[in-house]
């Protein structure tokens, strides 16, 4: 289809309202009011999700791009973007496994994926994942039960509208910074989680997720709340190389946690970083933060990232309850020519809050890792505690770790402690292993999957051997 | 079982080993003794592998074939054992998982199955009872935080675990307390098969006397100087190196 005719459809669209059928077509290039109008109508979304977005669009439009990051890339141009993506249609996906790049299939057997979830993941057309389907099915039957509310954003807009209205934008508000303000305006699709009172969530949200998230774009949202006394764990992504022609991405997400509840968010995140030499790898610019807003909460962050040409994000914690817990855990490898600038905030509010950072950075090739870390204690947070220890593990000669620690404390009953190290795989530890008979490159993941321990075992079982397979995978060649 | 022939190495573009040349059969166990800097953990780095070490010149064959053409893994699988004169710390690498790894990388190479992880626990901490060791260490990073007598037992734990056919240890004795020593030694006198050759790097008669060795070498400017039979040890031990020196080049 020509521009011309799309434009022509977009035109129709604004005339008579929202076109239904229409919605298989994705949007030109370029963002203005009327591109944020016709997604909206194209989700058949109620107005005060209209009026939410562009709101946010006015304010994204007074800001101005962040530069701190210690990353470098060539500017955006945020009207070479198209902000709908009509999802792909079965007749353009691949009839079975069969019809898979067999290279997919070669790294989703070394990442140890399960066989139920290649056809998915490798976007095979719905019709033909049986597997998947019948285990979905008896996922959500379970969920039902237990009162959890699990779907797309897109479906919570429609059936759970007060919880949307209440809840999104409480954590991270549109105008917190220049991508949050962006996805605000024009958020694809995402997940929503709703866990009532008392609930403890009968299973990982992992396992369901991965299964059945359609392709959620470039510009995710994501909602989870615990009601009061809940338990829920979550995770997001997974080990999969991800490639889109999409090059920038900006997700939020947005975690409340109120009195008693407890949230895990795990995330093992894999986009496809580019070639050696940078070309073609995702910018990652991701906002995710969580609120305890509850006495007793408890929010805890773990990540593995080893992908995307350019990583900007740092998961938080505001510690508003009284004894309520923040933690971190992160592994971020950067190789070739990755740039990652990620880390975490702890705001102590409440008094009593803790929280724990635990941070893991490897570089190898000429890729640079850089943790910026802040924790801020509030005059009013009366024995706030807080234990940062940031390592870096580097991998040859030509990479970079920076470590950038914010410390701001305004109570002086506070007790913040940093430690960091930085270490280097020397050539006699490797020559060590080999001795016994060991591959350099074993010796390699071996060397990494021990410095990476602490964090692995945070994330749930199945997935922290995958994290680990991942994480060889990402590393091969690094030396030698 | 390994021939050496008219060794030259170099580090960092100094020669050390010189025309160096030894011959060690199956069932021998060889002493190599000699002043500091002499090129002892030379030779033992060299027959390992290791690239910093470059062969100017000479040949080396283990089992009958070209050893300096392997690298250092396919040597260590095919039962080249070093006992590092210096072990190194690796940080966060369970001890346990190393050594398991080292023995499945074997069994691989040899064809055989990975070996079952009750079967490895029972076989490692058998062997751990008999060099005296607590089976913590097997719970600890690599070396980490070893004192170093520990570091050298778990040394001789991973020989044993292995069993090599040509184990070279490089001062394992030193550093050991007489308890430990005896361990060693009985470590490594249980090793001592038809099959296999041993090779010590020591400065003291000491452990000569808890591994009788067939042959004793004296090493010196990177060549063998002089060898003989244990009595030499004696010897030496007696009348120093000068005299060795002397008599090389007298
Ligand atoms: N990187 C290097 N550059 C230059 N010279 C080196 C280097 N490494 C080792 N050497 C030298 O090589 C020589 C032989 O060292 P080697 O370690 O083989 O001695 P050794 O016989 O094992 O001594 P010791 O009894 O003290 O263990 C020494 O003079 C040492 O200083
Ligand atoms: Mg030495």
């Amino acid at each position: 289809m020509s521009s011309e005719n799309i434009e022509s459809i977009v035109n129709r669209c604004y005339e008579h309202g929202f076109v239904t059928d229409i919605a298989t077509e994705s949007l030109p290039p370029g963002l203005n009011e009327d591109v944020i109008r016709a997604i909206s109508a194209r989700k058949n979304e109620p107005e005060f999700m209209l009026e939410w977005r562009l709101q946010a669009y006015q304010q994204w439009l007074e800001m101005t791009e962040p530069d701190w990051a210690h990353v470098n890339y060539p500017p955006i141009d945020f009207n070479a973007i198209s902000y709908y993506a009509a999802p792909k249609s079965d007749e353009d996906r691949p009839k079975s496994l069969d019809e898979v790049d067999p290279k997919l299939l070669e790294t989703y057997d070394k990442l140890g994926i399960p066989l139920h979830e290649r056809a998915r993941l490798a976007g095979v057309a719905v019709d033909a994942v049986f597997d998947s389907v019948s285990v979905a099915t008896t996922f959500k039957g379970k969920l039902a039960e237990a009162g959890v509310i699990f779907c797309s954003f897109s479906e919570a807009v429609h059936d759970h509208p007060e919880l949307v209205r209440k809840y999104l934008g409480s954590v991270v508000p549109r105008r917190d910074n220049f991508y949050a303000a962006l996805n605000s305006a024009v958020f694809s699709d995402g997940s929503f989680v709703y866990i009532p009172k008392g609930v403890r969530c009968p299973m990982e949200l992992s396992t369901y997720f991965r299964i059945n998230a359609a392709n959620t774009g470039q510009f995710e949202r994501t909602l989870i709340i615990a009601d009061e006394g809940s338990h829920v764990s979550y995770l997001e992504g997974c080990t999969a190389p991800m490639r889109d022609e999409n090059q920038l991405h900006a997700a939020v997400v947005e975690l409340v946690a109120l009195e008693g509840a407890e949230i895990k968010y795990s995330t093992v995140q894999n986009w496809y970083p580019g070639d050696e030499n940078g070309v073609g790898g995702i910018y990652n610019f991701v906002t995710k933060r969580g609120d305890c807003r509850g006495d007793n909460s408890k929010i805890s962050w773990t990540q593995v990232e080893t992908g995307s040409a350019i990583t900007w994000k740092y998961p938080s914690c505001i510690l508003r309850g009284a004894n309520s817990v923040g933690e971190f855990y992160s592994v971020a490898v950067a190789n070739n020519m990755q740039q990652a600038d990620t880390g975490t905030k702890m705001i102590h509010i409440g008094p009593n809050t803790r929280s724990t950072i635990v941070s893991k950075g490897i570089s190898a090739g000429r890729a640079q890792n850089a943790y910026r870390g802040l924790v801020k204690v509030l005059p009013q947070a009366h024995g706030a505690r807080n234990h940062t220890q940031c390592d870096s593990l580097l991998i040859g000669k030509e990479c970079g770790a920076h470590t950038f620690p914010y410390m701001e404390i305004k109570n002086p009953s506070a007790k913040v402690e940093h430690e960091a190290t930085t270490s280097k795989i020397s050539a006699n530890q490797l020559f060590y292993c080999r001795q016994r008979g060991i591959s350099e490159e074993d010796a390699v993941n071996m060397i990494v999957n021990g410095f990476c321990k602490e964090v692995f075992k945070e994330l749930p079982m199945e997935f922290a051997v995958e994290a680990q397979a991942l994480l060889n995978v990402s590393l091969e060649g690094a030396v030698g | 079982m390994l021939e050496i022939e008219n060794l030259h190495s170099q580090i960092g573009g100094t020669d050390i080993l010189r025309g160096l040349s030894l011959n060690v059969n199956a069932g021998e166990v060889h002493a190599i003794m000699g002043p500091n800097g002499s090129g002892k953990s030379t030779l033992a780095q060299v027959i390992a592998g290791h690239e910093e070490y470059v062969v100017t010149d000479g040949s080396v064959t283990y089992k009958g074939a070209d050893l300096l053409s392997l690298d250092p893994e396919e040597r260590a699988r095919d039962g080249i054992f070093l006992g590092f004169q210096y072990p190194v710390e690796i940080p966060g690498v369970n001890n346990a998982y190393l050594l398991k790894a080292a023995m499945n990388a074997k069994r691989k190479h040899l064809g055989l199955e990975e070996i079952d992880a009750f079967e490895f626990l029972k076989l490692a901490k058998e062997r751990m009872a008999m060099l005296g060791m607590d089976p913590k260490f097997l719970n600890r990073g690599v070396n980490e935080g070893f004192s170093g007598g520990e570091k050298k037992r778990n040394e001789i734990l991973q020989m044993a675990m292995l069993e090599p056919s040509l184990a070279i240890l490089d001062e394992t004795d030193s550093g050991l307390d007489i308890d430990a020593l005896k361990a060693v030694a009985e470590g490594v006198n249980s090793l001592r098969t038809p099959e296999r050759a041993i090779v010590l790097v020591t400065h003291y008669q000491r452990l000569l006397d808890y591994i009788e060795p067939d042959f004793v070498h004296v090493l010196s400017e990177g060549r063998i100087v002089r060898s003989g039979d244990k009595s030499l040890a004696l010897e030496l031990e007696d009348k120093g190196y000068d005299w060795v020196r002397e008599a090389a080049n007298g």
